[in-house]
């Protein structure tokens, strides 16, 4: 056994070059394996983690799903509104432990426009109940005083290449160009939020009473004909909204996430519809789940491909080793001692390529982690994590194993004949 | 009266059944320690019959029967496996294209057969290193060469090479096939020399094949394999 090892590593020093290409080779097929994998889960989780540490999303009563696209994913529009003393009862519930108002509805160059509270910023979560960070300047603040001050996103700053104390307008309704424009009221940016991955990071925010403030000479969508009020007067007007578009709930205990959700449900006010951000967001990525399902074709197809070029690469190496092979079986060596070279080679290779696979994955992870975090909000693993990786591992073992039994039982049959009787 | 080292008797085989055999030999034997020329020209059956006297091949009817320590043994009995353990432990080949393991040195390669046999390794002494050497010496190669990969070494050297890893651990019976056919008369002569004397000095059988009769003299016995062979002389008749 110890000669047969010398043996087969002498052979395979011989052949170094052609194995250093395949366990690179096998080394790639495992990354791409892992790493689609890896993104796959990590989209997932990504996604399902828009938005967290809030319990409830509240709003008009239509489906769960469409609440979800409006109020966290600004896609689309709401089809009723809440009022706002609906809001102050929520939010007066002994069982809420803050309440941040949302409202939607006016764009800026593409960009949703969100109102919202101070709180927003105090009690939003992404990711694994990350808070929203600040990469430049503060939040609005909130005031009668300063009512034209927005907050944007790190996509918005940074496609539109703006920088704090910009001056931006607004335009009145979602969507593209030949909006009408809130062109007598500008707005002054004053923060800059840190990337988060999420559609935060394409909203410019601003306070409800900002909100007010740009529709108090609206009407039915259209400016007042001919009624004007400057952006100075603003503040002697009540700026209270009237109505929101949703809003976000934290609880003070988890617990009562069901009563809570009930309460709002029945409440007597107006229809109202409360979802469980983690349960609609799972509904949601069914929807868009086609995305999921893609990637786990690809990374089925990567697996066949890569094991399958694998084999190939093997089986190719025993044509180039059959004579040596051939010789070996004339000086003595039994059809098990044959194969026992042949499969312990390929199932060491396979370990070394699945290896340095599994490190170079690491390696990417470890250098451009936080860059692929911050940029497409996916946390991805730096080792092997999930229960399905170390089951792709196995597989990629066992066409190790099969690479290299095939080859040994094609050249137990082959290797005799050829040895006693040696062609080139 | 003691057996001889292989006795073969009404030995027949087929490749394929629904041919003629390829293979028919009424007796035919080899005395330990005997250096026996078989010649024939290509084609007459001579790569099949030292495939059967190797135990690579089983016979369809008939025994080919060894004799070692007075124990007799049929290959036809022996299982595949037995017959592989046989073949090593009894029998040392030279082919035509010595067959080198070129990642080897040379020394690594003459001692490759006691790798895969316990008799052979047994029987090369207790330094088999030192007895590979000896072999090497006695078949003329320079001890400077002996680490050397094989890949450095001239054709001649190469052959002795093969010669000196069929001797080692003294196989009853060494079997070469067609070794010289590379080698220019000179260094074929020179060549024949050395290794009957190695088969000499471990009392091995040699079955030494050849289309080449000038070689006959150096031999005991010579064996045309047209005369052993009755469908080699049959379809030699047939082709006339």
């Amino acid at each position: 056994m110890k000669h047969l090892l010398r043996l087969a590593l002498a052979s395979a020093w011989n052949r170094r070059a052609t194995l250093g290409l395949t366990v690179m080779a096998i080394a790639l097929s495992v990354t791409m394996l892992l790493g689609v994998e890896r993104a796959r889960i990590a989209a997932r989780e990504g996604f399902a983690q828009s938005v967290s540490g809030t319990d409830l999303v509240v709003g008009a009563r239509t489906s769960p799903v469409q609440l979800m696209l409006y109020a966290v994913f600004r896609l689309g529009e709401a089809t009723n509104n809440v009022r706002w003393s609906s809001f102050e009862a929520v939010a007066a519930n002994p069982a809420v432990a803050w309440a941040v108002p949302l409202s939607l509805g006016d764009s800026h160059r593409g960009f949703a426009v969100l109102g919202t509270s101070t709180s927003y910023f105090e009690h939003f979560r992404y990711g694994y109940r990350k808070p929203l960070a600040f990469s430049a300047g503060r939040a609005f603040s909130g005031t009668i005083d300063s009512v034209f001050e927005a907050v944007i996103g790190a996509e918005v700053a940074q496609s539109l290449g703006y920088g704090l104390g910009r001056r931006i307008t607004l335009s009145h309704g979602a969507g593209g160009a030949g909006l009408p424009e809130h062109a007598d009221k500008p707005f002054t940016v004053v923060g800059i939020l840190a990337p988060t991955g999420t559609p935060v990071d394409r909203t410019v925010h601003i306070s409800l009473q900002a909100i007010e403030a740009i529709h108090l000479d609206w009407q039915a969508g259209a400016p007042i004909a001919g009624f004007a009020i400057p952006a100075e007067y603003v503040r002697k007007f009540d700026l209270t909204p009237k109505t929101i578009t949703a809003m976000l709930v934290g609880l003070k205990s988890r617990g009562a996430v069901f009563k809570v959700q009930r309460s709002v449900n029945e409440f007597a006010g107006e229809p109202l519809l409360a979802v469980l951000p983690g349960v609609a967001l799972d509904q949601l990525w069914q929807v868009v789940g086609v995305a999921e399902r893609t990637l786990l074709a690809v990374s089925a197809m990567i697996v066949v491909v890569g094991l399958a070029g694998m084999v190939a690469v093997v089986l190719a190496s025993l044509n180039e080793r059959r004579r040596e092979l051939a010789i070996l079986r004339s000086v003595g060596a039994g059809p098990r001692q044959i194969a026992t070279l042949l499969v312990t080679e390929s199932v060491v290779m396979t370990f070394l390529g699945a290896a340095l696979g599994i490190l170079a994955l690491a390696l990417v992870g470890l250098l451009a982690g936080p860059w692929i975090e911050a940029t497409f909000s996916m946390a991805l693993k730096v080792w092997v994590g999930s229960a399905g990786e170390w089951i792709l591992l196995g597989y990629v073992m066992l066409a190790g194993v099969v690479a290299g039994g095939i080859p040994a039982w094609r050249a137990c049959r082959l290797a005799l004949a050829d040895g006693l009787t040696p062609k080139l | 009266m003691t057996s001889p080292l292989l006795n073969v008797d009404h030995l027949r085989f087929h490749w394929n059944r629904s041919e003629a055999p390829c293979i028919d030999i009424e007796h035919f034997e080899v005395a330990a320690g005997e250096r026996i020329f078989v010649h024939g020209p290509s084609g007459s059956g001579k790569s099949t019959l030292l495939g059967l006297l190797g135990g690579v091949l089983v016979a369809d009817r008939g025994t080919v029967q060894v004799t070692i320590d007075h124990v007799s043994i049929g290959l036809g009995q022996l299982s595949s496996a037995a017959r592989d353990r046989f073949r090593v432990d009894h029998i040392g080949f030279i082919f035509q294209q010595f067959n080198l393991i070129s990642y080897l040195s040379v020394l690594d390669n003459v001692l490759l057969p006691c790798r895969f046999s316990a008799r052979r390794q047994q029987r090369a002494g207790t330094n088999v290193r030192a007895e590979a050497q000896r072999l090497l010496h006695a078949l003329d190669l320079a001890p400077a060469l002996m680490a050397r990969p094989v890949t450095q070494l001239s054709v001649g050297q190469q052959q002795r090479v093969a010669a000196a890893r069929a001797l080692i651990g003294r196989p009853e019976v060494v079997i070469a096939d067609e070794p010289t056919s590379a080698l220019d008369a000179e260094r074929q002569d020179r060549f024949l020399d050395l290794l009957l004397q190695e088969c000499a000095a471990s009392n091995a059988s040699l079955l030494f094949v050849s289309h080449d009769r000038r070689l006959a003299p150096h031999f005991t016995r010579e064996v045309a394999l047209h005369d052993l062979n009755r469908v080699a002389s049959i379809a030699e008749e047939a082709t006339i």
